[in-house]
């Protein structure tokens, strides 16, 4: 688990550069000592699954996979922000180092083994997203976003806190194997119930599952298209693997009895997300139900929670994460551009650039999940676990709901190929958006062709 | 080896037809496409020698769950290839002096939907199947939608829409049958599915999940909607495409995935399956009738002819699925045939009203006598390709019901009907304005005339060879049908 202590210091170091003036250094010395500490991330692949201080953090395969996919979606959000923030040069060091921190907070939520480290990871995570959805000071849109985001975030952590203690109060621990011991012994507490239902709805606030979905869109909207960014991805999967990650350690023996509200929070996540998504012109508003709605998706994985499904959620996020990133990439340069965020902003971007239409063409294409691209084994695998444990019924909602999102998603591509816009310019973009769409296209394809090439990482699970 | 030369050699093409810019961009995809048809041949040569080897290929793709890349190539599956390959550079061809906007994209994306296609069918297990299946649907669409004939921009892009969506549904209803497959067999390969012992309910569900995929692509009555103005909106290449080769990957699915994987479900569906299919029959040519445009009519009647095919498949007997097999064939060579006639009457008059049309003969004979051709091998004149599968499709129903069969038998009179009515008024009696400078045929036309009329009259005269090839095939489906 030496990627939180390295992450923690490379958060420092940015500012540390920030004070001696390297300001331009700031974006390649991060994304290097991303990759460096993503390499020795996986050095302990497949280790004997250390924990560390005092069985706070446990670097099993799990939390070692989603730490690697967390630093890969940090080193291209960070790879956008030099070009991004162009206009606020002299705070880009201090962005650049909030968006480590927030990374700081998504690995602890992806290894911890203690809910006092699920916390800790949580507010890092949360209170540097709000901070970088206020980051716009002058627009009345991002303050909104990050008011909003700070109210409803401290909301769901008081819940969280609660339940927490709760929990603690009928076990007596902290620690996620003590609380499966009690849990899964003969008198369990009414209380310890209480503790996990709150749990349970704090975690999907942070997922936006519905209903506790709506202070989503207004965020995602308000906030600096890079932030948006962020939290459709980052932190999204970070509370996705949480949320697995609690439940099938903690709560697996007495799953059965929230797998139904589960169950129905998944469906109607789908449909309100992929139904409201329809009326959106906005991109980044469509995104944010288009988010909305994959969460469902994600839910059916942590719904059939057996040792394969967190291997469906792996494969789930990964394919979600690049063909959101990607989105993001092409939308920020092209919404940069044209000086608006409506879908009618990518008007004509076939003609102007054919290859960033491509990239937004097949990442749409992927998020519908049509094949060959990571989309569709993505839900493959999430529809296969379901129907493996029963759920037939959730999982053709999933595929009535996923024919539905066509329609928005096609809205994009329509606007792409078959309208014409005035400014017939090549839209050239800045080099790192070009670079980011293209490593996400590379791997879209590429594991919707060889889908295996996503390891394996049950090895957490099966203990 | 071979077969994965076949599959794999349009992909590569595209890939080149895309690097050879613009202007090269054709004759590239035409040579690429003949070299294709070439290589289909020397398969064919295999399989009547019995050589087997070459012919199928496994190779472990996915680990969890199971999941082959495995290909094979019997019979049944050739012909189709072959039919893929054979009339991709007629309809490459058939493109041939007319300005087409971004060339190289438009050839890349017919060869990428051929390798989808030969993809649907050599797959031998079930989410490879599906994966071309979906992937054919994407070039088709953009096809479709950028290179699109109507003039009202908005109206192609309900009608792609409602195309790709309707599939699409489809084809997602069939994903969750293979998931459920799956999690029962433990493999989607052929023959663990065709081992596969289901509950009768579990088999009706399964079945009706496929036949909803397949039917919409069929397209079988009332699941037809979206097949006119697709037809009529698609740039004639794309036409050529849909109706001559993608609508077979929905017959060929019934074939090869829902009768012998689910026959409990197909023998309690059979009744109302085929009433559907002749339904669409009698509907198809009645719709037919009444159409005042080329290319609308050329659907409706495309409908008719493919539900008569269904119905034949659906009767279970040897003859109709023997007659489907001739009549897929036959159905994809008249239909291009018939939708160039069009493509060549739109070329000169800039119309495919038919009431705006009218003396074509007096002026274009060599054209007149091509597309007389064409329209007698569409209403199954003895001699034709159509005559013999559209005789064993109608012998097949007669075995299962008389009086179906002879309602279905309606369709050689009604085909006859709009057929010869259509050819009587838009190229004999009087020369109208539109027609005042109609020159004849040019030698790219001619050719792909000629090509396609030497394909009706050879297969008309000697069909036998087709269906030894089909034979076997066949009869493992039906001994896997009827047990």
């Amino acid at each position: 688990m030496r990627a939180l202590t390295y992450t923690s210091f490379l958060g420092i170091a940015c500012l540390v550069l920030e004070i001696f003036n390297l300001r331009k250094i700031v974006v390649p010395v991060v994304i290097l000592a991303l990759l460096a500490i993503l390499g020795l991330n996986f050095t302990e692949w497949n280790g004997s699954s250390v924990s560390f201080y005092n069985d706070m953090l446990r670097a099993d395969n799990f939390a070692l996979a989603f730490t690697g996919l967390l630093i890969v979606t940090a080193a291209g959000l960070v790879t956008m922000s030099g070009s991004f923030y162009d206009a606020e040069e002299t705070k880009l060091a201090d962005y650049i180092s909030v968006i480590i921190f927030t990374l700081c907070g998504g690995i602890a939520l992806v290894s911890f083994s203690n809910m006092a480290m699920l916390f800790i990871g949580l507010e890092v995570l949360s209170i540097s997203l709000y901070i970088l959805a206020g980051s716009k000071r002058r627009d009345i849109r991002s303050n909104e976003a990050a008011m909003k985001y700070f109210l409803m975030g401290s909301f769901a952590s008081g819940i969280l806190l609660f339940g927490i203690t709760l929990v603690y109060g009928a076990t007596g621990s902290f620690n996620l194997a003590q609380i499966a011991v009690y849990a899964s012994g003969p008198n369990v507490d009414p209380i310890f119930t209480v503790g996990v239902i709150m749990i349970l709805i704090a975690m999907l606030f942070k997922v936006s599952a519905v209903p506790f979905h709506f202070w989503a869109p207004d965020v995602y909207e308000g906030s600096p298209t890079l932030t948006t960014a962020m939290m459709a991805t980052l932190s999204k999967v970070a509370a996705m693997a949480a949320f697995y990650r609690l439940f099938s350690v903690s709560f697996v023996n007495n799953f059965a009895g929230f797998a139904w509200i589960l169950s129905v929070v998944a469906a109607m996540t789908m449909l309100v997300g992929n139904l409201t998504a329809l009326n959106q012109d906005s991109f980044k508003r469509m995104l944010a139900f288009s988010g909305v709605a994959h969460a469902g998706y994600m839910l059916l994985a942590i719904m059939s929670l057996y040792h394969n499904s967190a291997n469906a959620l792996f494969f789930y996020t990964v394919a979600y994460t690049f063909a959101s990133l990607g989105a993001f990439a092409v939308g920020i340069s092209v919404m940069k551009r044209r000086k608006s965020e409506k879908i009618e902003a990518f008007n004509g971007l076939g003609k102007s650039n054919p290859f960033l239409a491509v990239a937004l063409t097949v990442f749409m294409l992927s998020m519908a999940g049509i094949p060959p691209l990571a989309g569709f084994f993505a839900k493959y695998y999430v529809f296969f676990e379901a129907i493996k444990t029963q759920h037939l019924a959730v999982v053709i909602v999933a595929v009535i709901t996923s024919a539905i999102s066509v329609y928005y998603y096609f809205k994009l591509i329509l606007a792409m190929w078959t309208k014409d816009s005035e400014d017939i310019e090549a839209t050239t973009g800045s080099m790192s958006y070009v670079a980011i769409a293209a490593i996400c296209l590379v791997v879209t394809l590429a594991l919707g062709i060889l889908p295996s090439l996503v390891p394996s990482i049950t090895q957490l699970a099966s203990k | 080896m071979l077969l994965l030369v076949i599959l794999f050699l349009p992909l590569v093409a595209a890939l080149a037809v895309y690097l050879s810019g613009n202007k090269l961009a054709a004759k590239v995809a035409l040579v690429a496409a003949v070299a294709e048809f070439g290589i289909s041949l020397v398969a064919l040569q295999h399989l009547a020698h019995s050589q087997f080897e070459g012919l199928s290929y496994t190779h472990a793709w996915i680990a969890n769950p199971n999941i082959n890349f495995s290909i094979a190539c019997d019979g049944l599956s050739l012909l189709l290839v072959l039919l893929a390959t054979f009339l991709v550079p007629v309809i490459i061809l058939s493109s041939f002096g007319t300005e087409q906007a971004n060339a190289r994209s438009l050839y890349a994306l017919i060869l990428l939907m051929q390798f989808a296609m030969i993809g649907v069918f050599i797959s031998t297990d079930g989410l490879l199947f599906y994966i071309f299946w979906e992937l054919a649907l994407i070039p088709i669409y953009f096809i479709a939608l950028l290179w699109g004939q109507g003039k009202d921009k908005a109206f192609i892009q309900t009608a792609t829409f409602k195309f790709f969506v309707y599939t699409l549904i489809g084809s997602l209803f069939m994903l969750v049958a293979f998931i459920f497959l799956y999690t029962k067999a433990g493999s989607l390969s052929l023959q663990s599915l065709y081992g596969l012992s289901l509950s009768p309910m579990e088999q009706l569900c399964v079945a009706l999940a496929f036949f909803f995929a397949f039917a919409v692509k069929i397209p079988v009555f009332p699941f037809h909607t979206w097949q006119a103005d697709t037809y009529t909106e698609a740039p004639t290449v794309g036409t050529m495409l849909l109706s001559g080769i993608m609508l077979k990957m929905g017959l060929y699915g019934l074939l090869r995935w829902l009768l012998p994987v689910a026959p409990q479900g197909v023998l309690t569906l059979t009744p109302y399956l085929i009433v559907l299919s002749v339904i669409g029959v009698v509907y198809g040519s009645i719709l037919a009738i009444q159409q005042k445009n080329i290319k609308r009519l050329l659907a409706y009647s495309s409908f008719a002819h493919v539900g008569l095919i269904a119905a034949g498949i659906f009767s279970l007997t040897n003859e109709g699925l023997q007659g489907a097999v001739v009549q897929m064939l036959a159905h994809g060579v008249n239909v291009v045939g018939a939708f160039f006639a069009g493509e060549v009457i739109l070329r000169r008059t800039g119309t495919l009203e038919i009431n705006q049309l009218g003396g074509i003969r007096s002026i274009a004979p060599r054209f007149a006598t091509a597309f007389i051709i064409i329209v007698l091998a569409s209403v199954a004149l003895p001699t034709t390709n159509a005559f013999i599968g559209e005789f064993l499709l109608l012998f097949g129903v007669f075995e299962y019901n008389t009086w179906l069969s002879i309602v279905a038998g309606l369709t050689i009179i009604l085909g006859a009907v709009y057929m010869l009515k259509m050819y009587q008024y838009v190229m004999l009696g009087e020369k109208r304005a539109t027609v005042s400078a109609f020159p004849d045929l040019t030698a790219s036309e001619l050719a792909v005339f000629a090509i396609l009329i030497a394909a009706i009259f050879v297969c008309g005269v000697y069909p036998k060879p087709i269906m030894e090839i089909a034979q076997p095939a066949l009869s493992e489906i039906l001994k896997h049908t009827l047990g």
